[in-house]
Parts: structure tokens; C-alpha cells; sequence
């Protein structure tokens, strides 16, 4: 909301010397947030300066077109004080006349800039300003002619023409409707201000009774629309100019003039912040009718828009059909025009709700909308209407129209009532009841004490003062937030992270120890990611949580992987120039599950754990994943020699010291699974458990996302390696007896995991094997075609006695011989 | 080896004699002095002090002189051999010193040549800050509390006193999830999670819940569709905006400095009643003769601000199931994202959710 400090100012008074920036910071800090403070004429730079006309020629053109040639006096601001000649079109004024004068260096709204220039065979140095160049109205056709004694030529113009003034801006919170107006923010400065007196409440005037002479209106739904007031006025001249005032602060308020009709409304909308609609009275066919919309009903509205309404829409009728958007917009078939000679004046009052539904249902915001939506003072509906007969009799030429037509009442105030020590207990400020009274009163409550209980009637601009802490807030912010003290809560011992939080900075911490960057993504994914990864058609992945309104076509959905994002960011920094990249992320993905929907619960009472339960299982799955993906060198490459390449194996590591990280062991097979190389990509589990796939990346989605060959990437549920972390880590016993080493080497066909075969000969070696380690991974063509030679170092340990060579030699033939069994492993000669 | 001579020959028993025994030691001596290296000390050790050097040789005569001989030549012959194992000792010390010497200058590397041979890793300063603020939260006694991205409308606005024709909907512009009519968002504020937390657990409630929230923003310098939230929630009997306005300051002493402390200004949220808009005292410029050329942070205006914060309306109370006439509570809520710019002095939030590695190796591990 933007005010002209001087409107505001119009209504109340403040203390000689108080300057804006005092003024706004008092109001910023009782709720009243300053925004900005601008100057009417803030988009005016240069010299802009009273003239006074010395001669004007009227010089005809070949075009039919007569233009005057002037010399204007300016005073010194020219820097010569001779008389500027100025070529200009217009021809309301006559030597002697005071004039606004741009000199060359000027700059007029819309970035206009001023020079000398040749022009009808003169050089003409400057302009002479009409009001609409300035943006001070738009409705004249000639220059700006100052009355005698506005100013000495060549004195800066802003000052006459009120563009030094200064408009204040204002955040206005939507339960501080009333401060869309003039009327509102006069009073909070009154309240709030200290010294300010004589709050003049422009909506308090005297109002012609209601009779049965006005015009017939009829409101068929009185909780939608409860009170209707309706005045006409005939003979207004439809080309009358709006008065500089109201274009000069309709303009400074952020809205444009339109015609003297429309922006009276305006400006009582501005200054009582009560919308007004007005129709153009010939154009209406019968009674007006309020009512509900019937379904499918079609109205065009003022902004040239069909409309197909609900049944929750309010409408505006007569006998031709809906004629406006009740509270919203009116229609296009009443609307005034530059014909229109009659206006029918409504002051209406709206439900707030229906006009929030309205105007969210047909994506209407307009100032009037915005203003109702929030809730408007329902009593001075009478006295805006009779406001804008006045203003459109005074400066239209209009007569009013005998009879005013009131349809309802302004509901009754509801009245809240609290304990007096409630302000006190909730802000921790000793605020004694007389305090109490006192502010609630000053915002225009009606306060009785009852004992220990007020009970408060808020003043009708106030619809959101319904409960009794909105009560205390009013209290506390006149008492001042300011002074409001610091004291730290007794909080009771806690508790500290919980061990999932505690785990997630480990897992963190261990993977950028280990040489990997953490990056955030957002959790957007479309069709295109998912192909791009090479998803199978069946892939459970591509079953999505679809957003109704997203930012991106390409992205609609939440991601059911991280990893399209993952790659794109490794794409994008390899393209930036980053040689090798090992990204990271952890974050939750969302898999849905066919539910049904979350219900709406009452807010009346604590849900039933029942319902409380529907709600929750109404929501998709969200488990917590990391993505990892590395691409380049997994060492550098350096004055030490090369460097060694990521491979498949760096990937699944990765994933394996964050489950070590949390006490885990996982084994891996063989998966083929996309986005991963159908041969290079490990299933890891812990126990039965799948809680991943890593290895390396399938050469179509590295050259899709921009990466290098053979980069790799993993993905891992963290939730179930969090969930079974280990907690209480058993401290070890170790045998001091000595260890056997035995080494086997076994070949076996390329297509035998080498995890199988360390799973039979663990097995079958039995109790003494101490540790085991795959050492080396050897092929030749002594082996033979499909043929691999898997070298193990087996320890064996009895925690009691000293081992012979009989028990390793056991152990060891045992082992083989399983490994045998299991996957036809021979020991090599 | 020293085992008495069995074949031992008494006429030939010269080198027992005093002068030749010393002659021995002599040219032992002179010997070590002599050798230039350890390894020419080892063979004079053999030569001079090992099994067939002449003073060990002699020493096996010994046993065979008459015993009024023995003591006199067992002890002259001990003499000489004592002097030469002290010459080769000293000699061997010296000469390993020298060896050790060279040794280590030959061994001289340049030690600035670069030695990243492993990648740094480094965590996203969000996650840093993030954990940053709940230790702050931890350290005070509270808990931290989380909740889904994906969350029910009811629990997102209902049941924070956001009915569904409440205006402060269109405030926040929200992520609805298909079929609209299932009711689901992404959470516009980590409130929900404050609800949830009442709803499941009795009072004393004090939990601060950071996290990640949505809104249908355009993302530019400013804005992001996705950004990070702290909030904090109290409920317990007695609680005031004294409270509030404890935590919070001690929230920012804590994160911006010793000192820095917290103004709060009438605003409107449905969740609580009264409410305040919470502005923290720039940390650059203190607040003292703030000037807009001064302090680029800060605008000039002294303050900054931080986030909304307020009472626990009643109504959410009664909602999430806490009796609101035994109990009270205050709840805040800030960007983390926006914390943390002002806090490292980053303009343009993009960098953040851009993955640049350059940008979180630029934080480390620590921020
Ligand atoms: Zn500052």
C-alpha cells in the first residue's frame, strides 16, 4: 500500500518536526511495516523549472498542424538568463502564463531525455510539460499552466507541482486489511504515534436516510452479500477532467486515472478502503439481483475475459443476466464509458471467504478483490457511496438522484473476552489492566472489566479480532515488542541427536574424508531424466509422484533416484573444466504408494490416532538415499607417476566404508540394472537385504549426461543401513597364539563370482580361518579361453594352542574342496 | 674355542713375549685408525681382533705355560686385546656417525613439490550449516525433530490454523501434488513437523526442526524453489515472548557473535498469535551509525531480517491435542539458506543448489 505522506497527514496530526523516518519507524515497529519511502516524482531527473511565457508565434505547418514558437523565461536555471526558445504544440496558454519547463538534461517518466534539437525550423531547448508527461494525469490535452504567484521562473517545479512529495510504501499483513487505506493508516499513526491527535475519520459523515425511492435491489443470498447500497446520479459529464489531486495520488498510490468516474472510485477505495463499483445506469435492464452464480452461467468481465461461473460465485443481475463478478470485477456489458451521463454508485459488502474462493477460482487479483478478500468495515458502506456522489456531483457536473437504496445490515461484532493478566502471561511483561483497557480501547475496542475477565467488542474494520490472543497482540505491540525481555527457557535435559542423526554426519563425514563432494539437488525429475538413465519401461523408478502445478514441464514429478540430478551436476562440472569429480548427496526420494488420500481432519480437536494414522499412510514412501558418482582420475596423476582411473570398484567402496562407518558388512553379486554397465554393476546387501546397486555407468549414460567413460555411481538406501547400524560395538578377544598362512590359487570359469568362491572357502575351512583376502586375479592362455585364476592368502588361528602343519593342511584341503563343490574351482598346479 | 690346547707344542711359545704382544696392539691400532669405512673397520675387526688374529692366537698359548706364567701373560695379552675392541668401538662410532651423515644428505628431497595424491571431499555448506544450528539447538537442551518433504495438506496448513479460505494460503505458494484431491503437498515450512510433534509427544516440548521446504518460486539470485528452513517449537507451562525472545537471541550471539542480538516487529502469521517479524542486529556494522555506503551487509539499516516468529496460537494447541490453558508455547522459523548468505557474505543463492564442486571445496569440512 502506498500513501502520499501529506494524504495521510490530511487525517491526523502529528507533532511539528516529526520527520518520515521517524514516523515510519514508529509505525514499522508497532506492525505497520515501512517498505519505502519514494518521491512522487522519483522517475523526473533534471532540470524541471517554472517558466514564465515571454512571446509565443503561432507558425502553421504544411501538415495542417500550428505550432508556437516561445521564448520563456527561466530565471538563472538555464545558466545564461536569457529567454529559452521553446518550440511547443499546444495553445492553452498566452504570453505571461506561468509554465512547467524541462531545460535540455532533463529526463521525463518513461526515460524520457531532453535535449536540444532542430525542430519545425527551430532549435528548440527543452519542452513545455503538459500533466500527462509529468504522469500527473492523463486527461489533458494542453501544458500545465501554473495559477500567478505558484512560482518565480526558473524555481524548481517539483515543489510546485506536489512532486517532492513523499510517498510512503507499506507491507500490510493480511490481518491488517484496514491498512489498505488512507482512513486505516491515519488511525494506526494516531494510535501509535506519540503526540499524534485529531484523528478525522474520513468515512464519518453525515448519510441521507435509506428510502424506497432509490434504485430496486434485491440480495437473495444476505450471508454472501449483506449489505447493498446503491446511488445514482444523472447529467455527469462524461469528458470532465479528473482534478490534478485525485489523478496526483491516485498516481502516487501505484494507480493509473482513467476518467473522472473511474477513479473517484478509486480514490474513495484509497481513502476509506471500502471498493466501490460503478455501473453505467442506462445500461441497466430491471432490478438488480444478488445472488449465487448457476452452474455454467457466463458473464464477460470488465478486463474483456468470458467467464464460466460456479455455483459459489456471487453475481450481480439484472434482467439481462449476471452484470459483475459481485466484489470482484463487474462486467463488461454496464460498464462506464465515455458516453455514459448516469452512474449507479454500489457500496457493497462482501463475504470475505467467497471472495477469496472468487477470485482464486477465476485467477482475478485486482485492488477491489484484494481488499474484500480480507475484509472490509462493513458500516461505512453508506458513507462511501455518499462520498462518491459527492465527488462525482462536484467535479462531474452530476445531480444526485433522489432515493438511497440500503439493502441489510452490517453484521453484528462479535465480542472476545479474556482475563485481564492475559497480555501479561503471554508477553512476560508486567502489563496492569488499566494498560490493558487503555490500548485495546485506543484501536477502537469497546472494553468492559468484569473482575478478573474483559470483554472486548472490536471495532468493525477489525474482522480478524476474534480470539483473545489477538487481543494480547494488540495490547503487546502498543506496549512495544521493544520492550519485551530476553530470557533463555528452562529447557530440561535432553536428550542430544538421535542415532539416525548422529549416523547421517557420520556417513557424511566419512565419504568426504574419503574424498567425495556433497552437493544439493533439487528432487525434480521428468520422463527425459529417466529415459536418459535408461530405465527399463517396468522399472518401479518410473512410477512418480506427478505435481500438480510445477515449475518445469521437463521436471513434474518428485524423483523416485538421485541420481539423473547427480549426473547432470558431474556433467556440468566436467564441462566446467573439472578433470575428475566425485559428487555425493544424501537426500530422501519419494516412491508413491497407491493409498488413499490424506483426509482433511478437524482442527476443533486432537485427531484420533486412527485418523491420525490415515493421514500418514496416505503418504509416499520417502527414504533416505545417498547418490554417489565419480568420474576421471579416482588418484590424481602427478610428479609420483600416473594416476589411477575411477573404476567400478571405487564406487562400491565408497558405498562399503559408509557401511563400515556404521558397523556393516555388505556383500555384492552381480546385477544388471540401469543406468549401470549391464557387466559392471554390483548388487550390495547387507544380510538378504538389496539396499543398492554401484559400479560402473552403462557408456550411453556417460555420454548422455557429458561424462567420461567408465565413470561410476552408486546408489544405496540409507535407511536400512541406518536401522541396523550397530550400536554397541563388543570389544574384541584375540588368540596370542601364532597365525598359519596358507595361499591357495583356484581357477575357475570367468563367469564364477569370486565372492562365491570366498563364501565356499570361508565356509569350508571352518573355525580356524582367521581372515581371508582375494590377492590376485589372474588369466593366461595356459588357463585357457573363460578361464580365471582367483589367488586367496588364508590365516588360520586356534584361540588355544599353537596350530600343527596337519591343522592347516585340513583346513585348507577342506576349504578347496568346497570351493570345488560349490563352483568347480581346481587348485591350480 | 678357548678350550685348553691339547696339541699344544711349549717350544714355540714366542709370541707370549711382552714386546711382541704390544707390537700386536700397535699395528691393531694403527689399523683402525686407519680404516676409512665401515666396511674396511669389519676387516680389520678380523684381522686384528677375530679368531685367527695373532693376540687371540697367542691367547690359546696361555694354558699351556707353567702356572707362576700364566697370570702374568694371561693379563698382558688381556690388556692388548681390551684396547683394541675400546679402538674399534670408538672407530666404529665415528665412522657410523659419518655413514649416517652422508647418508641423510643424499636423502634430501624437495619438500615442496605438491602431494595431492588423494581427492579432497568436502560436505555442502548448508548440510554445515544445518548441523551448525542444531548443535546450537542441542547444546541449549532441545531435540532435533524432522519430517517428510511430501506432506499432507491437513498437517502443512489445517492444522496451523491454515483453514483452507485463509488468505495467508496464497502467501505461500504451494506444490500440490496429483490428484489434487489426495490432499498431498510439498511442505511450504517445516511446521508441519512441529505439529507432528506435538501431536505424538506430551510437553515439555522443545524441538528446533530443520529442513527442506518448497514453494512454486522461480528460481533466481533470490528465490529457489526448494530452500532450507530451521524452525523452533516450546511448549510448556509459563512459556512467554520473553522466552522467544531468549531463544533467540541466543540463537544469534551464537551464530553471528557475542552481542548480536534479536528486534522483533508486529506481523501476521496463523500459527501464532501474537506474532513478530524477527530482525537480527547486522554483525558487520553492530547497528552503530549504520550507513547504506558503510555496511553492504546490513543496507544500512543496522538490522537484518531473519525470519518470523510468535506465540503458539491456541487454536494449533487444541489441534495437535495440547491443553492450551495448561500449557503455552512460542515457535520461530528462519531461512537457513538465507542465514547462512548473510552469514558468508554470498549474494546470489544459486551457487548453492548448483552443485559447483568449487564452490563446496571452498567450505571444507567445517564452516
Ligand atoms: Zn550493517
Amino acid at each position: 500500500m502506498k500513501a502520499p505522506k501529506s494524504w495521510i497527514l490530511e487525517y491526523v496530526d502529528v507533532p511539528d518536526g516529526t520527520t518520515t523516518d521517524e514516523l515510519t519507524a514508529r509505525l514499522t515497529l508497532t506492525g505497520l511495516k515501512l517498505e519505502a519511502i519514494e518521491s512522487a516524482g522519483a522517475d523526473i531527473s533534471g532540470p524541471l523549472v517554472v517558466g514564465r511565457v515571454l512571446t509565443m508565434e503561432p507558425e502553421p505547418q504544411k501538415n495542417g498542424k500550428t505550432i508556437n514558437w516561445c521564448t520563456v523565461d527561466v530565471g538563472d536555471a538555464n545558466g545564461t538568463g536569457e529567454p529559452q526558445g521553446i518550440v511547443c504544440g499546444a495553445h492553452n496558454f498566452e504570453p505571461g502564463d506561468l509554465v512547467v519547463t524541462v531545460l535540455p538534461g532533463g529526463v521525463l517518466p518513461g526515460g524520457f531525455e531532453i535535449s536540444a534539437r532542430k525542430t519545425y525550423g527551430h532549435v528548440s531547448a527543452g519542452m513545455i510539460c503538459s500533466a500527462r508527461e509529468l504522469n500527473l494525469g492523463e486527461d489533458h490535452d494542453g501544458i500545465i499552466v501554473l495559477p500567478e504567484g505558484a512560482g518565480e521562473p526558473g524555481q524548481d517545479a517539483r515543489g510546485v507541482l506536489g512532486l517532492d512529495e513523499e510517498v510512503i510504501e507499506f507491507e500490510v499483513n493480511p490481518d491488517r486489511a484496514y491498512a489498505l487505506s488512507l482512513r486505516g493508516i491515519a488511525r494506526e499513526v494516531a494510535v501509535s504515534v506519540a503526540g499524534a491527535s485529531g484523528f478525522a475519520d474520513p468515512a464519518l459523515r453525515d448519510t441521507p436516510a435509506a428510502d424506497d425511492a432509490g434504485y430496486p435491489v434485491r440480495v437473495e443470498d444476505p450471508s454472501g452479500c449483506p449489505v447493498f447500497v446503491a446511488r445514482t446520479v444523472s447529467g455527469f459529464d462524461p469528458s470532465a477532467p479528473t482534478p490534478d489531486f485525485i489523478a496526483q495520488r491516485l498516481t502516487a498510490s501505484g494507480m493509473r486515472p482513467i476518467s473522472l468516474a473511474v477513479d473517484v472510485t478509486n480514490y474513495v477505495m484509497l481513502e476509506t478502503g471500502r471498493p466501490i463499483h460503478g455501473y453505467d445506469a442506462d445500461k441497466l435492464q430491471g432490478p438488480i439481483v444478488v445472488r449465487r452464480a448457476t452452474d455454467g452461467e457466463q458473464l464477460t468481465t470488465l478486463d474483456g475475459t468470458r467467464r464460466t461461473m460456479s455455483v459459489e460465485d456471487l453475481v450481480v443481475t439484472d434482467d439481462s443476466g449476471p452484470i459483475g463478478l459481485g466484489g470482484v470485477m463487474g462486467g463488461e456489458s454496464t460498464e462506464i464509458s465515455e458516453t455514459t451521463t448516469r452512474v449507479l454508485v454500489e457500496s457493497a459488502h462482501w463475504d470475505a471467504v467467497s471472495m477469496f474462493r472468487t477470485g482464486r477460482r477465476h485467477k482475478i487479483t485486482s485492488e477491489a478483490g484484494k481488499r474484500n478478500e480480507r475484509g472490509v468495515d462493513p458500516t461505512i458502506c453508506e458513507a462511501a457511496a455518499d462520498r462518491v456522489v459527492e465527488l462525482l456531483t462536484t467535479y462531474g457536473g452530476a445531480t444526485v438522484e433522489p432515493g438511497v437504496t440500503v439493502v441489510g445490515a452490517p453484521p453484528a461484532q462479535p465480542r472476545v473476552s479474556m482475563a485481564t493478566d492475559l497480555p501479561a502471561r503471554v508477553s512476560g511483561l508486567p502489563i496492569d489492566t488499566d494498560t490493558v483497557v487503555a490500548h485495546l480501547e485506543a484501536v477502537g475496542c469497546g472494553v468492559t472489566v468484569d473482575g478478573a475477565t474483559l470483554t472486548a467488542t472490536p471495532p468493525p474494520w477489525r474482522p480478524d479480532v476474534t480470539d483473545p490472543h489477538d487481543l494480547v497482540e494488540e495490547v503487546v505491540r502498543l506496549v512495544g515488542y521493544d520492550t519485551i525481555p530476553s530470557v533463555l527457557p528452562p529447557a530440561p535435559g535432553g536428550r542430544g541427536l538421535t542415532r539416525p542423526q548422529q549416523l547421517r554426519r557420520r556417513i557424511g563425514r566419512t565419504l568426504a574424508g574419503a574424498g567425495w563432494v556433497e552437493v544439493v539437488d533439487f528432487p525434480f525429475v521428468g520422463e527425459g531424466d529417466l529415459d536418459a538413465l535408461g530405465l527399463e519401461a517396468d522399472d518401479p523408478r518410473r512410477t512418480v509422484l506427478r505435481l500438480s502445478n510445477p515449475l518445469s514441464h521437463e521436471a513434474p514429478a518428485m524423483t523416485t533416484t538421485l541420481l539423473p540430478a547427480l549426473l547432470r551436476t558431474a556433467g556440468r562440472n566436467v564441462g566446467l573444466g573439472a578433470g575428475s569429480v566425485a559428487l555425493f548427496e544424501t537426500a530422501t526420494v519419494t516412491l508413491p504408494r497407491a493409498t488413499e488420500g490424506a483426509p482433511i481432519l478437524p482442527v476443533d480437536r486432537r485427531p484420533t490416532d486412527a485418523e491420525l494414522d490415515s493421514l500418514l499412510e496416505a503418504l509416499p514412501e520417502q527414504p533416505l538415499h545417498l547418490g554417489l558418482v565419480a568420474a576421471g582420475e579416482a588418484d590424481p596423476s602427478g610428479w609420483w607417476g600416473e594416476g589411477r582411473p575411477v573404476e567400478w570398484s571405487d564406487a562400491v567402496e565408497a558405498v562399503r566404508q559408509v557401511a563400515d562407518a556404521l558397523g556393516l558388512e555388505l556383500t555384492t553379486r552381480p546385477a544388471a540394472l540401469a543406468p549401470w554397465h549391464p557387466g559392471r554393476c554390483a548388487e550390495l546387501l547387507l544380510g538378504g537385504t538389496s539396499v543398492g546397486h554401484a559400479g560402473e555407468l552403462h557408456p550411453r549414460v556417460c555420454t548422455t549426461f557429458g561424462l567420461p567413460a567408465r565413470s561410476v555411481a552408486a546408489e544405496v538406501d540409507l535407511d536400512v543401513l541406518i536401522e541396523h547400524a550397530v550400536h554397541l560395538r563388543q570389544a574384541p578377544t584375540f588368540s596370542t597364539f601364532p597365525a598359519a598362512k596358507e595361499d591357495v590359487a583356484l581357477v575357475v570359469d570367468e563367469s564364477v563370482a569370486a565372492a562365491d568362491v570366498e563364501a565356499a572357502l570361508r565356509e569350508g575351512a571352518g573355525e580356524l580361518l582367521e581372515s581371508i583376502r582375494l590377492f590376485d586375479v589372474y588369466r593366461s592362455e595356459q588357463l585357457g579361453e573363460g578361464r580365471k585364476s582367483l589367488a586367496f592368502a588364508l590365516r588360520f588361528r586356534a584361540p588355544d594352542r599353537t596350530l600343527t602343519d596337519e591343522d592347516t593342511t585340513s583346513a585348507r584341503e577342506a576349504a578347496v574342496a568346497l570351493a570345488a563343490e560349490r563352483t568347480g574351482a581346481s587348485q591350480r598346479a | 674355542m678357548s678350550g685348553p690346547n691339547t696339541e699344544y707344542d711349549p717350544v714355540e711359545v714366542t709370541p707370549l713375549q711382552a714386546e711382541q704382544v704390544a707390537e700386536a696392539r700397535d699395528a691393531a691400532i694403527a689399523a683402525i685408525e686407519a680404516a676409512a669405512d665401515l666396511e674396511a673397520l669389519k676387516q680389520v675387526r678380523l684381522e686384528h681382533a677375530g679368531d685367527r688374529s695373532p693376540l687371540a692366537l697367542a691367547n690359546r698359548e696361555i694354558g699351556a705355560l707353567p702356572p707362576q706364567a700364566r697370570k702374568e701373560a694371561g693379563q698382558r695379552v688381556g690388556q692388548a686385546r681390551g684396547a683394541i675392541n675400546q679402538a674399534i668401538a670408538a672407530r666404529q662410532a665415528v665412522l657410523e656417525a659419518e655413514h649416517e651423515e652422508r647418508m641423510l644428505v643424499e636423502e634430501t628431497v624437495d619438500v615442496t613439490l605438491p602431494t595431492d595424491r588423494r581427492r579432497r571431499g568436502g560436505r555442502h555448506p548448508i548440510t554445515l550449516q544445518s548441523e551448525l544450528i542444531a548443535d546450537i539447538f542441542v547444546a541449549m537442551g532441545w531435540e532435533i525433530a524432522e519430517g517428510p518433504v511430501v506432506e499432507a495438506e491437513w498437517l502443512n496448513f489445517d492444522a496451523l490454523n491454515l483453514g483452507p479460505d485463509h488468505p495467508a494460503r496464497t502467501m505461500q505458494d504451494t506444490f500440490w501434488t496429483e490428484p489434487a484431491d489426495r490432499h498431498v503437498v510439498l511442505r511450504t515450512q517445516t511446521s508441519p513437523v512441529q505439529a507432528r510433534t506435538m501431536l505424538t509427544r506430551t510437553p515439555p516440548i522443545y524441538v528446533a526442526c530443520p529442513g527442506r521446504v518448497f514453494r512454486t518460486d522461480e528460481y533466481d539470485a533470490t528465490h529457489s524453489p526448494m530452500f532450507h528452513q530451521v524452525e523452533g517449537l516450546v511448549v510448556d507451562e509459563g512459556i512467554t515472548m520473553a522466552h522467544l525472545k531468549g531463544s533467540l537471541d541466543h540463537l544469534a550471539a551464537q551464530l553471528f557473535g557475542e552481542g548480536i542480538d534479536t528486534r522483533f516487529r508486529p506481523s501476521y502469521f496463523p500459527f501464532t498469535e501474537p506474532s513478530a517479524e524477527v530482525d537480527v542486529r547486522c554483525f558487520v556494522c553492530r547497528g552503530v551509525d549504520a550507513d547504506a555506503d558503510a555496511c553492504r551487509t546490513c543496507r544500512g539499516e543496522g538490522w537484518i531480517e531473519w525470519g518470523g516468529c510468535g506465540v503458539v496460537n491456541p487454536r494449533v494447541l487444541v489441534a495437535c491435542g495440547v491443553d492450551p490453558e495448561r500449557y503455552s508455547g512460542f515457535a520461530f522459523g528462519m531461512g537457513i539458506d538465507r542465514s547462512f548468505m548473510f552469514r558468508h557474505n554470498l549474494e546470489d543463492l544459486r551457487p548453492l543448489f548448483e552443485g559447483d564442486v568449487r564452490f563446496s571445496a571452498a567450505f571444507g569440512t567445517e564452516i
